[in-house]
């Protein structure tokens, strides 16, 4: 008994410490519930050229896509790389129909489509695609760094990727789609 | 009872959307014939994440990308490529997040270093202890 008297004086803040800790600890599972952390996978990509590829077409009425294609010169285009089983790309239609009404340039890449799908899903959404490459087993969209679909990618004249947006291109974020392109002028 | 119905032909209906219906890539559910390039194959392919199912390895997801990934990877093994040329590939396009190895880089390195510093603080701490305790 003498012994704990005797002893330094027990801090009484210290009593407090294990729920300051069970608090903290509560508040961090709350900051994850409300804002996760972001799963998206950035392309490593955006400032170098585009990967060297040569896709046959994906519809019959339109070209396929060579990297060749985009290092001709000219103005900054889109890369959109999309699917017909994807349903954020028949989202984000309207929006690429806009985009080509504008006079941008629009070319697609589809991920592991078959030719009558991708015809079928033009039909029914629009197509603002000049060219439109068959991606059957991702190899371009991994030389792309590009991991879902849909993505889209702001390329430059001189055929250096300079832009990825990850997810549809929704109608409030047509400014930031032109904005970059109006960047990659540069 | 007709919304039970309902509910119940929900549960049982197929997918509308079950991502794509294009046929794997070549080596995505196929082995290699070359048993010494499977087994580098595998090893890499255990240590690459699937972008699609993050918390998974491409070699434990059935996602259509994670199948293209395999049959890229088994397909440059089979060409004689290097298992780290391919990760650094990879690597290059993704981030080092696509990779479960851990590398040191500039972001990494206290995580390698603060085990060691802990260790020589707590060998520090406790030889004065003894040293202490001796000398009573």
């Amino acid at each position: 008994m003498t012994d704990t008297t005797a002893s330094p004086k027990p801090r009484r803040w210290a009593i407090w410490l294990p729920l300051g800790v069970f608090l903290g600890f509560v508040c961090l599972v709350l900051f994850g519930l409300f804002r996760p952390a972001d799963r998206e996978v950035a392309s490593a990509m955006v400032g170098k050229p585009l990967p060297a590829f040569d896709l046959p077409a994906a519809t019959a009425d339109k070209p396929g896509l060579a990297q060749t294609d985009f290092t001709a010169g000219g103005k900054p285009r889109l890369l959109n790389v999309f699917a017909s089983w994807c349903i954020p790309c028949a989202v984000e239609a309207p929006q690429l129909d806009q985009l080509a009404k504008m006079g941008i340039e629009i070319n697609g890449i589809a991920i592991r489509d078959h030719r009558e799908d991708v015809t079928a899903f033009l039909a029914r959404n629009g197509n603002p695609f000049t060219r439109i490459g068959a991606d059957d087993v991702s190899k371009v969209q991994m030389a792309m760094g590009s991991s879902g679909v849909p993505e889209t990618f702001v390329i430059d004249g001189k055929g250096v990727i300079r832009y990825q947006h990850i997810g549809e291109i929704r109608a409030d974020q047509m400014p930031l789609i032109l904005e970059k392109l109006k960047e990659a002028e540069q | 009872m007709k919304r039970l119905l309902i509910l119940l032909l929900m549960i049982f209906a197929a997918p509308a959307f079950a991502q794509d219906t294009m046929p794997p890539a070549p080596y995505a559910y196929r082995q290699l014939d070359n048993p010494a390039q499977e087994e580098k194959a595998q090893a890499l392919m255990e240590t690459l994440r699937c972008l699609k199912c993050q918390s998974q390895s491409i070699a434990d997801s059935d996602a259509p990308m994670a199948g293209d990934m395999r049959s890229q990877v088994r397909e440059r093994i089979a060409a004689g490529e290097d298992p780290e040329a391919i990760r650094a590939w990879l690597v290059e396009r993704y981030g080092d997040y696509v990779s479960y190895a851990p590398r040191v880089t500039a972001l990494t390195w206290p995580l390698f270093i603060l085990p060691v510093v802990l260790l020589v603080l707590a060998s520090l701490l406790l030889s004065r202890r003894f040293r202490r305790g001796g000398t009573e």
